[in-house]
């Protein structure tokens, strides 16, 4: 394997076991790369990149735009608070404007699902999907994995338990995808309310304990509480949130084994995992914001290299 | 198709090696200064065989060498497929004396990308190329080793290959006809 099976990267969904192992591959060496004492390399130097976020973020926006400049792209980025979106402008028509000033591939965040997916079929250019509302977030999906494997070696047979908010997360979908794509065994936990209805379908085991989720799994990523996509109350307070579902250091010292907790960030402090924890020699949350780097030139290098 | 020919066999590849190793120490002396990088993938095998021949030939444990990818910099990124391959310079090249060895010298565009790539780790005082093979009538780029093994006429549309005991099972080097 020395080539993706696809053109873009819209989902995990779509894209093999063989894709995900070539990009995880390529990843290491940019790992290398981005630990020189001169980071850049001149792959995309004829490539012009755009970054459309059409929703805030922070980690995925500079992460992206640091992979694209240390493979030596040219980048223009965009940000739909300050564009002509607030004029009325249809997706379609700003991406076509971008794309008439000769923009070889499309990085977009959009706050709905399959914008992505609708984009690579209206316009000629190569897309990566940076997170499309709740449906899939491909490259943290990609990182995480990245991470598992650094540092537990392999990802067949690992148990991997997503907690929290998976109802509005897009990175658990992706998750799903990736780990079991790789082997790995996932569950979900988290508040009847915040678990979908037909997940199990997915082939994930679904608990609603935390402390049984915790004893079972190698590796614990622990969602944030979606606060800004609940439209309506999905549980009585935070605080309870919290008691029941927050990881605490006393609950991680208590369980049989030292499990990995993971963050996909921001964090929220004190509701899904406290500072302790945050912090604690377990946790390998700064580890992905760093491995996102290299994991991201990697689909950016792939992508680009296709004809 | 013609059969392949046999440029190099083990015996003579052992012996080009040796003669490569004591061409390097005229130069370079006891290696105090001097480092010595392989082109992935096929120029590490011949950047190890001659490090591990200079430490027994100089009684010297601690003669650098490194490994280095080029597939970040080469220039026909997008006209075929490219596999990275691993990086591992553990050592400072600022101001060393670098000894650049890959296994064949054909268009020399290999050896202007792993100039790019080596920049990256600093600034060299001096850098020379070993190459096992020269193929003199295919170059593309003003491009030339110091140290060869052998040299060949061959056009382009024939095939070097070198096989080496701990990929292949042998020592070898072969002229395919395309």
């Amino acid at each position: 394997m020395t080539k993706l099976s696809t053109k873009h990267l819209l989902g995990i969904k779509e894209i093999t076991a063989d894709d995900i192992n070539l990009i995880l591959n390529t990843a290491e060496s940019f790992k290398e790369v981005i630990n020189r004492p001169i980071k850049k390399v001149p792959s995309l130097r004829d490539i012009t990149i755009a970054n459309l976020f059409f929703e805030n973020s922070t980690r995925t926006k500079l992460s992206f735009e640091l992979a694209e400049r240390r493979l030596s792209a040219d980048v223009v980025s965009f940000s739909a608070a300050a564009s002509s979106v607030k004029k009325g402008e249809t997706l379609i028509d700003t991406v076509n404007n971008i794309l008439a000033m000769k923009v070889d591939l499309i990085v977009m965040r959009h706050p709905n699902p399959g914008a992505a997916v609708f984009l690579s079929k209206h316009v000629d250019a190569k897309i990566i999907n940076a997170g499309d509302g709740a449906h899939e977030h491909p490259t943290q999906a990609l990182l995480d994995a990245f991470s598992i494997k650094e540092k537990l070696g392999s990802i067949k047979g690992k148990k991997i338990a997503i907690v929290g908010d998976v109802l509005h997360s897009r990175v658990a979908l992706s998750n799903i995808f990736c780990l079991q794509k790789l082997g790995a065994e996932v569950m979900v936990c988290g508040p009847t309310t915040l678990i979908p209805k037909y997940i199990s379908h997915l082939g994930v085991k679904v608990e609603h304990n935390l402390r049984k989720a915790l004893e079972w799994c190698d590796v614990a990523n622990m969602l944030r509480i979606q606060l800004e996509r609940q439209d309506i109350k999905f549980f009585p307070s935070l605080r309870e949130y919290t008691m029941l579902y927050g990881l605490n250091k006393e609950l991680l010292d208590s369980l049989s084994k030292k499990i990995i907790i993971m963050h996909p960030g921001p964090i929220n402090r004190g509701v899904e995992i406290t500072s302790d924890v945050a912090d604690s020699d377990q946790s390998i949350i700064l580890e992905q914001v760093e491995n996102g780097v290299a994991v991201r030139m990697a689909v950016l290098f792939l992508l680009a290299g296709r004809a | 198709m013609m059969k392949p020919r046999i440029i190099l066999d083990s015996k003579h590849f052992e012996i080009t090696v040796t003669r490569l190793c004591y061409q390097l120490i005229e130069v370079h002396n006891d290696f105090s200064n001097t480092v010595i990088i392989g082109l992935q993938p096929r120029g590490i095998y011949l950047a190890k065989r001659i490090q591990k021949k200079l430490s027994e030939i100089l009684s010297k444990k601690d003669i650098k060498c490194g490994s280095l990818d080029i597939t970040f910099y080469r220039d026909d990124f997008r006209q075929k497929e490219l596999v990275p391959n691993a990086t591992e310079i553990d050592f400072i090249i600022e101001n060393k004396n670098v000894i650049m060895v890959d296994d064949v010298l054909f268009t020399g565009r290999t050896i202007r990308a792993g100039l790019d790539a080596m920049l990256a780790f600093g600034r060299p005082n001096d850098v020379e190329l070993l190459v096992l093979i020269d193929r003199r009538l295919s170059r593309h780029l003003p491009i030339q080793a110091k140290y060869i093994g052998k040299i060949i006429d061959s056009i382009a549309s024939e095939k070097v290959k070198v096989e080496w005991k701990e990929s292949d099972g042998a020592d070898k080097v072969t002229l395919i006809n395309g």
